[in-house]
């Protein structure tokens, strides 16, 4: 029975929010802060993936989250909405419920796949140099996108709200804070067993001493792939995701700047900290929601706040360590590693 | 576990922004969706000091007169940070939490496309002063617009052109990061190849939002000798760009949108500008009536002439007033007043603002007429020639 | 042939401004392996500091144009160096000496940057200003080739700032000092070397010359707003990185290289596809080169 708490805890949660969320109770702008964070915890946690446990420093996540966006997006509108570009739809829109998590998986594999533009440099290239090659794929990703004019260039793709629509017509939930909800857990969830599992302590090893790994029989470049591409294919679900909140896409919500945003956040969680990730990015969507009020000074003292954080935590809030080694009592419900 | 006690506080907390106080009875409460940091913080800055001129004017007389009952006004500017998902969960806080009437903003379009995604599903007016892409207000009939259209934009800038430098040939540079700039762009393109024959635009060059050296887009423009130029770019980059080209010795004409429209233009462009043309949406110059007492006002009040932001958020904002009077009168319930809001803005058949007189097509764009003006010598915007749908 | 002359000598005026910037990044590296984020907007400020003097100098003090310009150089030079120099002290050297992560200090000054940004947004309203025209600029035409005396002295600048930073670095002691610490960063001190002083002077000489290329930038492109630091801050942290970071040479090549990459693309392509060319021309050196053009492998002992 006790195995499975964190389960039917989970379960129990995501009963209530759907509830709440049908009810209106809880209303629709902090319904979308929660989706907001869910997105910023899926986004920081699979790049702690590659910038903490890794060890490299990648700053292009925001190219990945676009991937996985634009590609979702034009198969959800392609295959469940009429289109200028792509014609009437193609499936009928009460399938929209089952095909919609598939279309985000879809999304995810192709920013994976995309991922491969920066996993196959980082053979040979490493440290700083990896960086260089993660902010050259965001940009590439940006430029591609702004020259295809048949998903909008610059002017941005949408229509993924009648696919949303479509789902709520079919079964009336409230669908995306549900998927949203059950995809966050999802990812932290992946994370974590491939953390701990046999194959994936090769990932810590390469952060360690990559020859040492070598010679202990880790097939490093293997598993840079697989950590690249897994990263790189969560940060596209979290893109997905994210497009049909908004339910309109645009080439300038990926830039740099949202890559460093995601950046911040690993860091301030702790290279190398799951729970450490996941806390830093609802901290972190948070105070930008609380401090609202203060308007441009906003963006004065958040980076102010952090600065003082970091110099009294100096490495992030949870450092490597995981919530449970400051509460014992949690390692009953969840270890967040082995 | 962690993680379902955060969210269950998380809750909690949601429980008490849902608690909000009731909406006061004698406050009409308007919102605006604007950028105050960010790419392009000066358009937020225009619109907010704009938006408290009239605030001032109208609570300063007393209110509003809606139903015979005299309203205070209560604006509420929120940053949408320039960023698409901010502009659509600050448009959730306007509507939901600060229970506005009705929402002015976001600007640029990549925000004003998600925003009014949002403004329509929860059946509240929005109206984007600045946007110009059709998606913003298509089959949207909550949301709807204070500037004119790209499409009739840019056939006005091809057939002055044609008229005035006798042009057959042109060359555009645009920013390809900036929808505004390349759709203008795309059609001015488009119109110019439809009377003159293709390839007509000799030199259709791009930029990214953030460029400061254009020299090598200049001498591919210059290199196939335009007759003019045409430049839809905002007037910060116009100013480093008409530079540039100068020291690269192009001394043809160039032409420019209403994106050109600010007072700062001159100041950043200084004497080189002087003789350029670019259509807009009023002229400063020899502007009369409510015109001309908009622009005395703003730049005795802020020292400096309001741009056409400024001016489009003066005229947003009181196309929803006047909607709100020609709701008849205010119950106090949010949705039914809303939605009298929406219908009175519908009915609206003929609105004089500073920038024209307009009337709202059935999508809720404006109908209304384009100018174009000349830079003078004195570096003032005056009138040449109007041009009307 | 006079447009390759024409773009060649854009590339060596834009390349002369990621050069300027990229030797801030490479300098402070070089010592510390600190990316020094903020050095964008350090530059940034250094602009607004030589808008604030060149006023200064030219309306209460009335001096001509070329007075003014002589002026403003060393003051602009040094007081950029007091920002660089106080981010140093105040933000980096307390997380230094707590040891923390490289990393964590690199998010410190991405941090500091952003502060900079939004503090003179917030100081100074969101208005551009005008940088006004210190020189009278002369057009000059050969045979098809216009360029100014502006471009040339922007390029002339970079070249000498170049040769006196090689000189600082491989001949005097002090330079010998700071690719020492590079070298190892716990036997310097036990030589007698002080090893804060050194760092402080590796800022003053990154900041002063991230105002010297504020101003420069400012005269050549005189619009100002709080951002221009931003993506110019990080083009130039890029042309270090291809260049080789750390090194002084690889700084100014990478500098160069990547405002002839840019140029030429938009001379050669559709200057739509100028990003995607141009990051992918750097994704292909550095993937065939992958410590830069200048720098050098680092061996792992085991």
């Amino acid at each position: 029975m006790k195995r499975y708490n964190v389960q039917i805890i989970l379960a129990v949660a995501l009963a209530i929010l759907a509830y709440l969320a049908q009810e209106e109770i809880i209303g629709k702008y902090a319904l979308s802060v929660l989706m907001f964070m869910g997105i910023n915890v899926i986004l920081s946690t699979s790049l702690n993936l590659v910038n903490g446990y890794m060890g490299e420093f990648s700053c292009g996540h925001a190219g990945f989250m676009a991937v996985g966006a634009y590609v979702s997006s034009v198969l959800g509108v392609m295959l469940f909405a009429k289109d200028k570009v792509f014609g009437p739809a193609l499936l009928d829109p009460s399938l929209s419920i089952w095909v919609f998590p598939l279309i985000v998986i879809i999304g995810g594999i192709a920013a994976a796949l995309a991922g491969l533009l920066v996993a196959i440099p980082s053979f040979k290239t490493r440290g700083d140099y990896l960086a260089i090659i993660t902010i050259a794929a965001n940009y590439i990703v940006i430029s591609v996108v702004e020259n295809i004019d048949t998903i909008g260039g610059a002017r941005g793709f949408m229509g993924m709200k009648s696919v949303v629509k479509a789902m709520g017509k079919t079964i009336d939930m409230p669908w995306m804070p549900i998927w949203v909800f059950i995809f966050t857990i999802l990812s932290v969830w992946i994370i974590r067993r491939f953390i701990s599992s046999t194959f994936g302590k090769g990932v810590p090893a390469i952060n360690q001493d990559e020859i040492a790994a070598e010679i202990m029989s880790v097939n490093t470049n293997k598993m840079k792939m697989v950590a690249f591409m897994l990263s790189s294919g969560l940060a596209g679900v979290a893109g997905a995701l994210f497009a049909y909140i908004l339910g309109y896409v645009n080439p300038g919500s990926f830039t740099i700047l949202k890559s460093t945003e995601v950046l911040v956040m690993v860091y301030l969680g702790g290279m190398g900290s799951l729970s450490g990730s996941v806390l830093s990015a609802i901290l972190f969507t948070l105070l930008l929601e609380a401090l609202r009020p203060l308007q441009i000074i906003k963006w004065v003292v958040v980076p102010f706040l952090l600065i003082l954080l970091m110099q009294f935590r100096p490495e992030g809030i949870m450092g490597n360590r995981e919530l449970p080694d400051f509460f014992p009592r949690l390692k009953r419900f969840y270890a967040f590693k082995d | 576990m962690k993680r379902s006690l955060v969210k269950s506080t998380l809750l909690a907390a949601a429980f008490s922004m849902a608690a909000v106080p009731a909406l006061s009875a004698d406050v009409i409460k308007i919102g605006f969706n604007i950028p105050m940091t960010g790419d392009i913080p000066k358009v937020g800055e225009s619109s907010k000091l704009s938006a408290e001129m009239l605030k001032e004017d109208i609570n300063g007389a007393g209110g509003l007169e809606v139903g015979g009952k005299k309203y205070m006004l209560e604006f509420i500017y929120e940053d949408n940070e320039a960023k698409a998902e901010s502009a659509v969960t600050t448009a959730l806080k306007l509507i939901e939490k600060d229970e506005v009437l009705a929402m002015i903003g976001p600007n640029s379009s990549k925000q004003a496309v998600p925003a009014g995604q949002v403004a329509d599903d929860n059946e509240t007016v929005m109206i984007s002063p600045w946007s110009t892409n059709p998606d913003t207000t298509l089959d949207r009939p909550w949301v709807f617009r204070a500037a004119f259209l790209d499409p009739f934009q840019g056939p006005v800038a091809v057939d002055f052109a044609a008229k005035r430098f006798s042009a057959k040939t042109a060359a555009v540079l645009y920013d390809l990061s900036n929808d505004y700039s390349k759709g203008l762009a795309e059609i001015f393109k488009a119109d110019f190849e439809g009377k003159f024959g293709e390839g007509s635009v000799k030199a259709f060059e791009s930029h990214g939002t953030k460029d400061q050296d254009f020299s090598a887009q200049l001498t591919t423009i210059i290199n196939a000798k335009p007759d003019f130029i045409f430049l839809p770019d905002n007037y910060n980059q116009v100013a480093l760009i008409v530079k540039q080209a100068n020291q690269l010795g192009w001394s043809g004409p160039i032409m420019g949108a209403d994106a050109w429209g600010s007072s700062e233009l001159m100041e950043l462009c200084g004497d080189l500008c002087k003789g350029y043309y670019f259509s807009t949406h009023y002229a400063a110059k020899g502007a009369k009536g409510a015109t001309k007492e908009f622009i005395d006002r703003y730049t005795a009040k802020y020292g400096e002439v309001p741009d056409d932001v400024a001016a489009l958020t003066w005229d947003a904002t009181r196309i929803v007033l006047k909607g709100i009077q020609q709701a008849g009168e205010l119950t106090g319930k949010l949705s039914k007043d809303r939605e009298a809001i929406r219908d009175g803005l519908s009915s609206i058949t003929k609105f004089d603002g500073i920038t024209g007189s307009m009337s709202f097509d059935e999508q809720g764009d404006p109908v209304k007429c384009a100018v174009v003006v000349k830079i003078t010598d004195e570096g003032e915007f005056e009138f040449t020639e109007s041009v009307c749908p | 042939m006079e447009s390759l002359v024409q773009n060649i000598l854009n590339a060596l005026q834009w390349g002369s401004f990621y050069a300027l910037i990229a030797l801030g990044y490479t300098l402070v590296y070089g010592v510390l392996t600190l990316i020094n984020f903020a050095h964008g907007d350090v530059f940034m400020v250094g602009a607004y500091i030589a808008f604030f003097v060149s006023t200064f100098l030219l309306t209460t003090l009335g001096l001509p144009g070329w007075g003014v310009l002589i002026l403003a150089i060393p003051l602009t030079m040094f007081f950029t160096s007091l920002v660089g120099v106080t981010l140093e002290r105040v933000a980096y050297r307390p997380l230094r000496r707590k040891g923390a992560h490289r990393l964590y200090v690199v998010i410190t000054a991405l941090m500091a940057g952003l502060i900079l940004e939004h503090a003179n947004l917030a100081i100074l309203g969101a208005s551009r200003k005008a940088f006004p025209s210190l020189i009278e600029e002369q057009v000059y035409n050969i045979g098809g080739v216009v360029f100014t005396n502006l471009k040339l002295g922007v390029i002339f600048t970079a070249a000498a700032v170049f040769v006196l930073l090689n000189f600082i670095v491989t001949k005097t002691k002090i330079g010998m000092a700071m690719r020492a610490i590079s070298y190892d960063k716990f036997a310097v001190p036990l030589m007698g070397i002080p090893i804060d002083q050194i760092i402080v002077f590796t800022f003053i000489l990154g900041s002063s010359m991230a105002g010297l290329a504020g101003l420069l930038f400012a005269m050549s492109y005189p619009v100002l707003e709080p951002y221009m630091g931003a993506l110019i801050g990080w083009k130039a942290f890029i042309a270090a990185v291809v260049g080789g970071i750390g090194d002084i040479r690889g700084a100014f090549i990478g500098g160069f290289l990547l405002g002839a990459v840019e140029i030429m693309v938009v001379a050669v392509f559709p200057s739509t596809y100028r990003d995607l060319i141009a990051f992918s021309v750097l994704l292909i050196i550095l993937a065939v080169r992958p410590t830069g053009l200048f720098g050098v492998a680092r061996h792992t002992k085991i």
